[in-house]
């Protein structure tokens, strides 16, 4: 997990420092000089070579220091630990709200696989993957800020400002969840050992939360935590749509700014709550299926006795 | 004449088929047998013939859709089957009825300890603390010869033929009064399969259970049962008890069932097979099904259906021949 976090770093680094715009030009705007310009440029370190510059940023990372912006002139750090919470509290309520009706629909689905409510909830998936997500928020922007004035179009406050963001963000993954439920349920139902639960006299719906649901949980919980990242991605639109004062919007700013600082420390708060929502996917695999963790324990006890023979 | 509640089951005119939009498959048509309390028998016939669709069907758990019971009666002491609602049907499987299932590999949940596998049956039917189905299930496992240390491990941590014990010890863990066997012995090596086999005979005797053992073994069938019936397309085309059909077998195809077994002191090259291949199931020929690989077809055959024929007190043939005697 740790060299992919590091390699993402470099990377983004990589592209910004390639990538056409001045920080010197963002920082002066119309008091704009040349001498003010190379001043600045040697202040920032920019004049020097690249190598230099990226061993600076990966130097001050260790220290959580991700510099200042070149606009507002503000630590980014700061900003960062205040944006970042709300971030993901959109993020963890939306896959929390995903998985649950997700998986809820995928099962109903499969249940009743060829019934009016399998034919329901697969209308709804398919409308829920074709239309996107921004659609969406403007859709309930208008039916519960506009029409019905139940809940805030936009801004930060009380847990009412989360409801519309979070409902927004969540369509897309549940309806993507709810096929993939269903398909994988389906595929476990016509396994034998579910006959054979069948057979032991469990009531159906035993048969079905006991013995298919665990084992169709499988390539679902893949599933969620490449949907964590959709949501994370889909929180820049969200919270543009919301203005809500989050890592996606700053992120959307930054870039609109070409301030390269601030775009790069959201790639990288990204990119590693990214990694460490796989790590624990990977962890909650273990937990659910047996034969994963047989695999781990395996490699393991491999590694450890390869490491003794080479000693 | 056999007391009601000595026959254990009854089938009756059982039509199983197998509707897709594109075809029918008519698995399993009027199949009619009787078999008395803790007696065995054996249904014999090649893969494909409806063996297995027979048994699922006596416990309902074949595949909705696409298969259809078109028809049938099983009685178990006067009572149908199926006619008892889901939930009554849930009482019987398990407890009453069990089966064991032909494929080790795949009829065992890979997220559930074994023991628990055994042990949740057990709790289910009769009505024990989970300490107590915990207790039974060691012994049981114990009993097919696995360490009941081995409790808490995961099917993928056990051999094929360990997992068909774990199969065979769900199966007999509430005493069952019918054991339907899928196949018991066919993935298992010889010396596993006495075991086995010695095994459900023990069953048989002591608790009066009755069988119906399902193989394309016909040694095994020699050894365990007291009935056979020949399955052929879904059709029981011969039945009696093991001395009528192996001593007097009489329909062409149980005929070159037995043909077809290598003699030990035979100097022959090849295997006498039955020539062709078994009917697709969903387009029947017409008249007798065999007639289109029988050496002794006429012309006859094709156009008529052909009845089962009482030849002794037991001994049932589906043969025009037979039926012109």
């Amino acid at each position: 997990m740790i060299p992919v976090i590091i390699a993402v770093i470099i990377v983004v680094f990589t592209l910004l420092y390639l990538a056409p715009g001045d920080a010197a030009s963002v920082i002066l705007g119309s008091t704009y000089t040349e001498e003010a310009a190379v001043q600045i440029r040697a202040q920032l370190g920019l004049d020097q070579p690249y190598i230099v510059q990226l061993g600076n940023y990966l130097w001050n990372l260790c220290h959580l220091d991700f510099g200042e912006s070149w606009v507002s002139g503000v630590s980014v750090a700061s900003e960062l630990s205040s944006r970042v919470p709300r971030t993901l509290a959109i993020g963890t309520a939306s896959i929390i709200i995903t998985a649950l009706a997700g998986i809820l629909l995928g099962v109903t689905a499969a249940v009743n696989q060829n019934k009016w409510q399998d034919t329901v909830s697969m209308i709804l998936a398919l409308l829920g993957t074709s239309l996107p997500g921004f659609f969406f928020a403007l859709l309930l922007v208008l039916v519960f800020s506009y029409n019905l004035g139940w809940l805030p179009a936009y801004g930060m406050g009380g847990i009412r400002y989360y409801i519309l963001p979070v409902l927004a963000n969540s369509v897309g993954g549940i309806a993507m969840l709810a096929r993939q439920t269903r398909s994988s349920m389906l595929e476990v139902i016509h396994s034998d050992y579910i006959t054979m639960a069948k057979s032991k006299g469990l009531k159906p719906r035993d048969v079905i939360y006991q013995h298919t649901l665990p084992n169709a949980m499988i390539p679902v919980l893949t599933t969620i935590g490449m949907q964590f990242a959709g949501v994370l991605g889909g929180g820049v639109i969200i919270e543009t749509v919301f203005s809500i004062p989050g890592v996606g919007y700053y992120l959307v700013t930054g870039c609109n700014n070409r301030d390269y600082n601030v775009v790069m420390a959201c790639t990288i708060v990204i990119s590693v709550t990214f990694s460490i929502v796989m790590l624990l996917v990977d962890l909650l695999m273990a937990a659910v299926d047996p034969r994963i963790k047989a695999q781990f324990a395996e490699s393991a006890l491999k590694k450890k006795k390869g490491g003794k023979a080479h000693a | 004449m056999m007391k009601e509640n000595d026959i254990f089951p009854e089938v009756k005119d059982l039509t199983v088929e197998y509707v897709t939009k594109e075809e029918t498959v008519q698995a399993v048509n009027d199949v009619l047998f009787t078999l008395r309390k803790g007696k065995t028998l054996g249904l014999v016939g090649e893969t494909g013939a409806g063996k297995t669709t027979i048994a699922k069907s006596i416990l309902q758990v074949l595949p909705v859709p696409p298969a259809v019971v078109k028809s049938g009666e099983i009685l178990i002491e006067g009572q149908d089957l199926m006619k008892l609602s889901e939930d009554e049907m849930c009482k019987v499987r398990g407890k009453r009825v069990t089966m064991i299932f032909q494929d080790p590999m795949t009829a065992l949940n890979p997220v559930m300890t074994v023991g628990h596998q055994i042990a949740e049956v057990v709790q289910l039917h009769d009505g024990v603390s989970g300490v107590e189905a915990k207790k039974r299930a060691e012994e049981m496992l114990e009993m097919v010869g696995i360490p009941a240390a081995r409790y808490s491990e995961y099917p993928d941590q056990f051999s094929g033929r360990m997992r068909q014990r774990v199969v065979i010890a769900i199966a007999l863990a509430c005493n069952p009064d019918l054991l339907l066997a899928d196949e018991p012995t066919t993935a298992l090596d010889v010396t596993i399969q006495a075991q086995v086999l010695d095994l459900m005979r023990e069953l048989n005797k002591v608790k009066q259970t009755s069988m119906i053992l399902i193989t394309h073994d016909l040694g095994v069938v020699a050894e365990m049962c007291d009935d056979v019936a020949v399955v052929y397309a879904g059709e029981i085309i011969e039945s009696g008890t093991l001395a009528d059909i192996f001593k007097k077998p009489t329909h062409p195809y149980t005929l070159g069932l037995f043909g077809s077994i290598p003699k030990i002191d035979d100097d022959s090259e090849r295997l006498n097979p039955i020539m062709g291949l078994p009917p697709n199931p969903a387009d029947l020929p017409n008249g007798c099904k065999f007639h289109p690989r029988c050496p002794y077809a006429t012309e006859e055959c094709a156009r008529r259906d052909v009845q089962m024929t009482e030849l002794t007190e037991g001994h049932f043939c589906r043969c025009l021949k037979a039926e012109r005697r």
